[in-house]
């Protein structure tokens, strides 16, 4: 019975990592601003479509850290253009404009690359197919975890043990007082999205060497099961959101093992919305109080 | 109240003339033209987007469902009406389909409507509870759910599965060369009914609910109750815009209907100003006639003598489309008329004075 | 102020119709060259402008007339097909080329009818484009006997138990793999039937699930985008086994994604570069001359200068449609479209000849196999109907 599940078990895993890494960018976002980045999933398919391009006219080793600055300067850019003018407008406004990013990054790529899927460029060493047990899989979807995991707990460390990690906390917890605090509210927001956007990178590096076509909408669905990971996990808990996102790609796998194809994605709105009805701060979250 | 008995008037007449100026447009220009085609679909995103500014704008319910309403409505206005001789050809795979009669046009459009009302309702239960953006998945989440199970090879035999819906009665089977004036009729009925809706009662209290829902709620209003009817009234009339728009394309597939065709109609709100009925009216021509129409210049090389113009290449007019859009969301965030209406301008509020 | 923009446009409207005096005969192309179907759209606008780069007039009643192609892009969507289709219609095409994919020829053909222009299917193989519209005719060979073809070629490579995956939402792919099943059925084999939604990128499980039910081939019937990824990560997997699919998968990307890798794939499609026929021979030299002049022509074919069957159809469509204007011996839409059933023109692809619905009398089927080593598509055999 395992040795039939195994396959599924490494693929969820696998992409549960990934949609992990993903998720941790939506999660801090939303834990400082209380704003769904829907722009989130096409940064990620940016970083993907920026690494189809460099690697034609620059050597892979240089290529990698230079993906990583571009989609770190592109998340960047768009805090400051979209989001930042819109700070004190009403939280509908914000999202508006996080939907009209979203929806302008994926017309430019669409016009920039005509719509044909680009074939995403092959990392050595992640491509190599390995053996486990009796399933023949990608050496990078043991990777994934295991990297994942390692950032994950790097960027714990780095919000509970330094400053701007401190001032991060601050923030999340009371926007205006951190303010009134002395705190350089725009730097942490930054930080937060630079932060994202570096995960973003990386998280495409792994998920477009298992998954090698990049089109303008591949980064639509991921994002919105990180978004679900995340409210899964516990907005605001970095911990959380990779727990959740783990337990979606290997839900999402079974789900398919047992045949009910048509509905794996469905099922990931529909455990978002278990989630909301019956634990809305999710596994991980902590419990707020409205105050009127 | 003679005052407000004679700007009636004076709208009416004005709406009679903007039908009677559609009409003449279509008898001149024909109705294949591009003209009639922007009036067509500009006035069916009108009434989607009236539907989503009652919920979004007027409730404050953040909700992206849209889409998956218009599609149950559009889907029960089509499978209701296929005529019984091409029903086997339409559902060749499922052996003719279950569903084995034809109603009316009108009727159709009424049931569509209703069907997505309960849709709205069933969906309310749960999800009403949820406040701002957690709504705004949640909601976009069904419309998925749904989109995926009206796609579902099991129920194939009502919905087509994955196939397209075809020979159902379209625009110009109904009113062949008045197609304009037909769809204004309706639209104009619908919107009319909103618009009583908004300034009754129970507008007033969609709108308290919006500016502070514990204060609303301190006052006596049944928050869940009121929320749920706007769910439910606004998702009514996304139904009918959903078969409308059936009735303008002559074909239709579920895929169609994804997020980014909610994604849309909130645009259109949003350029036209959240509140406002008749921003949202104006701005929905105005989207539909510069999406269809005016840019598609950009989407082709040109080559002027020898020099071929650049960046004019297939998708350019999305990109200049999503550019202006994104101004408009920063710069002009209140849209065209912000929140007052058309026939308000220049004129006192109410009790809050002149309010400009 | 709506009523005084509205006369405006009105106006605006009236005046263009009467610039169009001069000798010039429009025909529409309506092909997608963006979304997931962009890329053999591409291939078959190049098969038409390359004909009409031999054949830029024509001559009716005596007098010569320029061939004006109007290209518009339908986006692979059904939506967007309607919008693209009344565009062209508004622009007074007298005949329609198109499209490459069924779902947006069948919404595109209720705006044809309507407005009684012609329109002539170039590679949209599902039988409801001609059945449910009276004004499209196609010239290449039906989702029927292509997926008869197939299954009898799975049969031939010894499969007893398919696994057919479509993608849920898109009536090609799915039609195409119900006449396969109905088919394999037919000759005794056994079926597993799965799709998969628009957007995954993720087919592993997929093939799991193929393995774990002890399938010998694979049909999946799907646009390139997906047909890249599932070559990729069933080669990833170790697959043993075969796998097939329809005329979509004829196409660089394929190449692209099975170069290099321990995987078999078997296509059906219209055409073959290779082919020895006189008129095909030298459409393929001409064809590929006119493909290296041009670096752009080059990259919209997918950066190399394999012949796309598709872009064989497009030329050939090309050609029937300037062949029904003489025989109508008129511009207006009217006239072709008595005139269309009646035409014949022998074509780089074989004979094309129309029956009562609008179908081309096509009855043969070529299959190829895509060369891991070489990146290209090798020629396996022809498959005629009743084989």
């Amino acid at each position: 019975m395992f040795d039939t599940l195994l396959p599924y078990l490494l693929a969820g895993v696998s992409v549960g990592g990934q949609y992990a890494l993903i998720a941790v960018g939506y999660t801090l976002v939303y834990g400082i601003l209380r704003l769904i980045n829907f722009a989130h999933g096409d940064i990620f398919t940016a970083a993907g479509f920026f690494m189809v391009y460099l690697v034609a006219s620059v050597p892979l080793p240089l290529a990698i850290p230079l993906v990583i600055i571009l989609t770190v300067v592109l998340g960047f850019v768009v805090e400051r253009v979209a989001y930042k003018p819109l700070r004190s407008a009403p939280r509908m406004s914000i999202m508006i404009s996080a939907i009209g990013v979203s929806y302008l990054l994926q017309n430019l790529m669409w016009y920039v690359t005509g719509g044909l899927a680009k074939q995403y460029p092959v990392l050595p060493g992640l491509s190599q197919t390995i053996q486990i047990g009796s399933a023949t899989t990608k050496l990078v979807t043991i990777v994934t975890p295991i990297l994942t995991i390692a950032l994950v707990v790097a960027l714990v460390m780095l919000i509970n043990h330094t400053k701007i990690g401190m001032a991060m906390r601050a923030v999340s917890v009371d926007f205006e007082t951190s303010q009134l605090m002395g705190i350089k509210i725009n730097n942490v927001i930054s930080v937060t999205f630079i932060i994202g956007s570096a995960m973003a990178a990386i998280g495409s590096l792994l998920y477009f060497t298992n998954y090698t076509a990049v089109t303008p909408t591949v980064g639509a669905m991921p994002g919105l099961k990180a978004f679900v990971a995340a409210v899964f996990g516990g907005i605001g808990s970095i911990p959380g959101a990779m727990i959740g996102a783990l337990i979606i790609g290997i839900c999402e796998n079974l789900i398919k093992a047992a045949g009910w194809t048509a509905f794996s994605d469905a099922f990931t709105f529909a455990l978002l919305i278990v989630v909301l009805l019956f634990r809305p701060t999710g596994l991980f979250g902590e419990k707020t109080t409205d105050k009127v | 109240m003679k005052k407000g008995n004679k700007r009636l008037i004076i709208s009416l007449v004005f709406v009679a003339l903007l039908y009677a100026a559609g009409c003449l447009i279509e008898h001149t220009a024909g109705t294949k033209s591009m003209v009639v085609t922007v009036l067509q679909k500009g006035a069916v995103y009108a009434l989607i987007a009236v539907s989503m500014n009652l919920l979004n704008g007027f409730t404050g319910l953040f909700s992206l469902g849209q889409a998956g309403f218009m599609l149950v409505g559009a889907y029960s206005y089509a499978i209701l009406t296929i005529p019984m001789a091409k029903r086997a050809a339409v559902y060749q795979y499922y052996n003719g389909g279950w569903v084995q009669f034809t109603i009316g046009v009108i009727p159709a459009l009424l049931v569509a409507g209703i069907v997505a009302a309960l849709f709205a309702a069933l969906i309310g239960m749960p999800v009403l509870r949820l406040k701002g953006d957690y709504l705004a998945i949640a909601t976009l989440g069904f419309a998925e759910i749904i989109r995926a199970i009206v796609q579902w090879d099991t129920i194939g035999p009502l919905t087509n599965g994955s196939n397209l819906l075809k020979t159902y009665p379209t625009l110009k089977n109904i009113m062949p060369g008045n197609t304009v004036l037909f769809t204004f009729i309706v639209v104009g009925v619908c919107i009319g009914l909103i618009l009583l809706l908004i300034n009754s009662t129970y507008g007033r209290a969609f709108k308290a609910i919006r500016d502070d829902e514990v204060a609303a709620e301190a006052m006596g209003i049944n928050l869940f109750h009121h929320k749920q009817m706007a769910f439910v009234i606004s998702s009514f009339f996304a139904g009918i815009g959903g078969a409308l728009l059936a009735m303008y394309q002559g074909s239709l597939q579920a895929n169609s209907f994804k997020s980014s065709m909610t994604y849309e109609i909130l645009l259109i709100v949003v350029i036209g100003g959240m509140g406002s009925v008749s921003g949202s009216i104006m701005a929905s021509f105005l989207f539909i006639a510069c999406s269809e129409w005016w840019l598609r210049f950009l989407d082709a090389e040109t080559v002027l003598g020898n020099f071929k113009v650049p960046l004019l290449a297939p998708g350019f007019r999305m990109v200049v489309f999503s550019v202006v859009i994104m101004v408009v969301v920063l710069f002009f965030r209140k849209g065209i008329m912000g929140d007052r209406e058309l026939w308000e301008l220049g004129s006192r509020r109410g009790a809050k004075g002149g309010r400009k | 102020m709506k009523k005084l923009i509205a006369l405006v446009l009105a106006v605006m409207l009236l005046v263009p119709t009467f610039a169009m005096a001069d000798n010039v005969i429009r025909i529409g192309v309506f092909e997608p060259s963006t979304g997931d179907n962009g890329a053999g759209g591409k291939q078959e606008i190049l098969g038409i402008e390359y004909a009409n780069s031999l054949a830029p007039t024509v001559t009716i009643g005596g007098e010569e007339y320029t061939v004006e192609l109007v290209i518009e892009d339908n986006q692979s969507l059904t939506d967007k097909a309607i919008s693209a289709a009344q565009s062209l219609v508004s622009k007074d095409v007298s005949v329609v080329l198109g499209s490459y994919g069924s779902g947006v020829s069948m919404a595109g053909g209720d705006v044809f009818a309507e407005a009684g222009v012609p329109a002539i299917g170039v590679s949209c193989t599902n039988p409801n484009v001609t059945l449910l519209c009276d004004y499209y005719w196609r010239i290449c060979f039906l989702d029927p006997f292509q997926g008869t073809v197939m299954a009898n070629f799975a049969k031939e490579l010894g499969a007893t138990k398919a696994y057919v995956l479509t993608m849920l939402g898109e009536d090609y792919g799915v039609g195409l793999g119900k006449y396969f099943v109905e088919a394999f059925k037919g000759l005794g084999g056994e079926v597993v039937e799965e799709n998969f939604t628009e957007g995954t990128s993720d087919f592993a499980a997929y093939i799991n699930n193929a393995v774990s039910n002890g399938c010998d081939v694979v049909f999946a019937p799907c646009a390139t985008t997906y047909a890249a990824l599932i070559i990729d990560q069933a080669a990833a997997q170790g697959i043993s086994f075969p796998l097939l699919a329809g005329d979509t998968w004829e196409n660089s990307a394929i190449l692209n994604a099975a170069k290099g890798k321990n995987i078999k794939v078997y296509c059906s499609t219209f055409f073959d570069e290779n082919d020895d026929a006189a008129a095909a021979a030298e459409f393929v030299t001409g064809f590929k001359a006119w493909l290296n002049a041009d670096s752009g022509k080059m990259t919209n074919n997918g950066g190399n200068d394999i012949v796309a069957a598709v872009s064989a159809l497009g030329f050939d469509a090309y050609n029937v449609a300037l062949a029904a204007i003489k025989a109508a011996d008129s511009a207006d839409a009217a006239a072709i479209v008595e005139a269309l059933p009646g035409v014949t023109y022998e074509g780089v692809t074989g004979a094309i000849a129309f029956d009562d619905v609008g179908d081309a009398k096509k009855d043969m089927a070529y299959i190829k196999f895509a060369n891991p080593e070489t990146g290209a598509f090798d020629f396996v055999k022809t498959q005629k109907v009743g084989e």
